[in-house]
């Protein structure tokens, strides 16, 4: 058996990063000079297991899509690595690469600009089986029928093209197209943000269902926390490049252990205005800062409510925090995450929830 | 929740309506452009008359009616002279047979120089897109050069050095003249092509193909020429009247067409020794260039509109 395209049957994470980092030059001057870079990856390891769905989480501009694609090598990392099934992607040949494609895929966030507008949605999802030779004449065109019916689109649409369809039903084409080959893997950037809430179930259950009906593992981005919530096995949140937090959804959702997860989490508007009135929010100060020139320290200082409820410890400013245990299946980046734990920020505390906790 | 839920109302509705190609949504909106249309129609005549012009002609195009002309006092006939619509040139040569000689000569240089532009300009520009760094400084800053040569002084250049050769006699040395133009029209193609390229590479569906695992090579022809399509078709369209007026310049000032043949150019150099008496010689073929140049710019400029992506679907 071919070793790129079948799996090793492994035991080990189907998908991880080591130390991964994608930095963006920034070339300036009449020579093109290379002035320093935006490091919008800084440093992320992260690995998923097979069947699993880790969430990604952060504000715009954090690095998460930019992560998604290092990850399936749609990005150079400029530092680290990015493995597939054990295999290290930087040592792949480009032709090993292509081949080993077939087991990683990926669904973009934009439904227009995703699908190319000169080919007809048959076209567009045969693309991956020619690409690969999974099926050729007949074959491919009933393969390419039973895509569009997994999808839930009628097959008839096959020969019509991309501006004819609605943003959801272009989504839908994006998904047939990137299960058409069969991947294990699949990269979902921000799948449903770009579409109308009232679509966005309608997809999201979909890669639900798919992802039960064929053993999918996917890393999730989004910056919707409930959404992430719904799919997730495990969630992790980035600011600035760097994983500040990640662990088992329930408990990230339950005990944030992150300044920066609580901020995200006290966005989040709870259906009960009981709980809503109560809980307390904090709104982030400014903006995020330049990726290209990130604070010393920790990154979030800059913006942190519990360095300021603190008096501004030193080792803050000074002390890049590592991501450490603090609870079962659960690490964060900060020196005080063990104060974050115990605030009342973001998160409804039992003591608030109480009256109505019977659900 | 199953994963069959397919929209119902909205499949109805797509199911009842014609496939709606890229390509047919634009000629439609080509069609509700009168200018343009009537561009395309004189486009089309000019076409035609550039093919069967030499059936069509009442005379062949070097041929002298002395007779008639000995009868005219040994002057140019004026139009409507029996048997010379347009009247004669001081030959006796009839004009308008002339003047679709001059409309395939026209022809012919859009043909030949757009090839020409096409077949340097598209590589050129999207080799230096795609490839970008190194590869894309060292072509754009050579079509830079050829940019910055004067049009006029290569091209006569160029006719000097090559006149001895195959192609300078070829066809009358007209098709040295025409490579010539091409020679200095490609850049401007080369760059657009370039810049169509730079910003198709970073789309999604370009994306999308590199994550199928699609080659590069395929990339660029399935993803990338065909969405630069539009823009360099309109291009090429408005190259055309640059073109033939670039012809109609060198024959103007008589390093183009040589006599016998006519070129619309030409037949206004020759005419303007006639102008005060006779001014027809140069009124016609000045017409049916700037008739010719406008036809191709108004459908160039439909064109444009046409296949803009932004109104794509609209009207």
């Amino acid at each position: 058996m071919d070793p790129v395209t079948h799996p090793a049957g492994a035991a080990g994470p189907l998908v991880e990063a080591d130390g991964l980092m994608v930095h963006f030059p920034i070339l300036g001057g009449i020579l093109q000079r290379r002035r320093g870079s935006v490091r919008a990856v800084d440093g992320v390891s992260l690995s998923i297991q097979r069947g699993e769905t880790v969430g990604l989480v952060g504000e715009s501009g954090c690095g998460k899509s930019t992560l998604g694609r290092a990850m399936i090598k749609l990005r150079e990392p400029t530092g680290g690595s990015a493995r597939f099934d054990g295999r290290d992607l930087a040592r792949l040949s480009a032709r090993e690469l292509r081949r080993l494609r077939r087991r990683m895929q990926i669904i973009f966030q934009d439904p227009y600009g995703s699908l190319d507008p000169r080919m007809s949605v048959g076209d567009i999802v045969a693309e991956p089986i020619q690409t690969h030779r999974l099926a050729s004449g007949r074959a491919k065109h009933e393969r390419v029928r039973e895509l569009l019916r997994l999808v839930g689109l009628d097959p008839v649409f096959a020969a019509r093209y991309p501006h004819e369809f609605s943003g959801g039903q272009r989504q839908r084409i994006g998904v047939a197209r990137a299960l058409a080959v069969e991947p294990e893997f699949i990269v979902c950037d921000e799948p449903i943000s770009a579409l109308d809430v009232s679509i966005q179930g309608q997809v999201l259950n979909l890669l639900i269902d798919l992802r039960r009906e064929l053993g999918l593992t996917y890393l999730f981005i989004a910056h919707d926390l409930a959404v992430v919530r719904h799919v997730s096995d495990r969630v992790g949140v980035m600011y600035l490049g760097r994983l500040v937090e990640i662990g088992a959804s329930r408990r990230v959702y339950a005990l944030p252990a992150h300044p920066d997860t609580r901020a995200l989490l006290s966005a989040v508007p709870v259906a009960d205005p009981a709980v809503e009135r109560r809980r307390r929010r904090v709104i982030l100060a400014g903006d995020v800062p330049s990726p290209a020139n990130p604070p010393p320290g920790c990154r979030f200082h800059t913006r942190c409510w519990l360095y300021e409820r603190l008096g501004r410890p030193e080792n803050c400013r000074t002390v890049e925090p590592e991501l450490r245990p603090v609870g079962a299946d659960q690490r964060a980046a900060c020196h005080y995450a063990e104060a974050a734990l115990t605030s009342d920020v973001g998160v409804v505390r039992p003591a608030d929830a109480a009256p109505r906790d019977a659900h | 929740m199953t994963t069959q839920v397919p929209a119902p109302a909205v499949v109805d509705v797509l199911a009842a309506r014609p496939v709606v190609t890229p390509r047919r949504d634009a000629l439609r909106r080509l069609r509700r452009n009168r200018l343009a249309v009537v561009g395309a129609i004189v486009v089309v005549v000019l076409l035609a008359m550039a093919v069967l012009g030499p059936a069509l002609a009442p005379w062949h195009y070097r041929v002298q009616d002395l007779e008639a002309l000995r009868a005219n006092g040994n002057r140019p006939l004026p139009p409507l002279s029996p048997d010379h619509l347009l009247g004669t040139d001081q030959l006796g040569r009839d004009l308008f047979s002339r003047l679709l000689d001059g409309a395939q000569i026209s022809v012919t240089v859009a043909v030949v120089v757009q090839v020409v532009v096409l077949l340097i300009g598209v590589p050129v520009g999207a080799a230096a897109g795609w490839f970008g760094g190194r590869t894309d400084n060292l072509l754009m800053r050579f079509t830079d050069v050829v940019y910055a040569f004067p049009d006029l002084l290569f091209i006569i250049l160029l006719g000097v050095a090559f006149r001895e050769t195959a192609i300078g006699e070829a066809m009358n040395g007209l098709l040295l003249i025409f490579l010539a133009i091409g020679l200095t029209g490609w850049v401007t193609m080369a760059r657009l092509v370039r810049g169509q390229v730079l910003s198709l590479k970073e789309s999604e569906f370009v994306e999308a193909a590199r994550a199928i695992g699609v080659s590069d090579f395929r990339i660029v022809v399935r993803h990338i020429l065909p969405n630069a399509i539009g823009p360099v078709i309109v291009a090429v369209t408005l190259g055309i009247p640059s073109a033939i007026l670039a012809e109609a310049t060198l024959s103007f000032i008589g390093i183009g067409v040589q006599s016998p043949r006519a070129s619309w150019g030409s037949l206004i150099d020759d005419g303007t020794r006639w102008m005060q008496s006779e001014p027809h010689l140069v009124v016609f073929p000045a017409l049916a260039l700037a008739i010719a140049l406008m036809s191709f710019t108004f459908l160039g400029d439909g064109l444009r509109d046409a296949l803009d992506p932004k109104l794509r679907g609209r009207q």
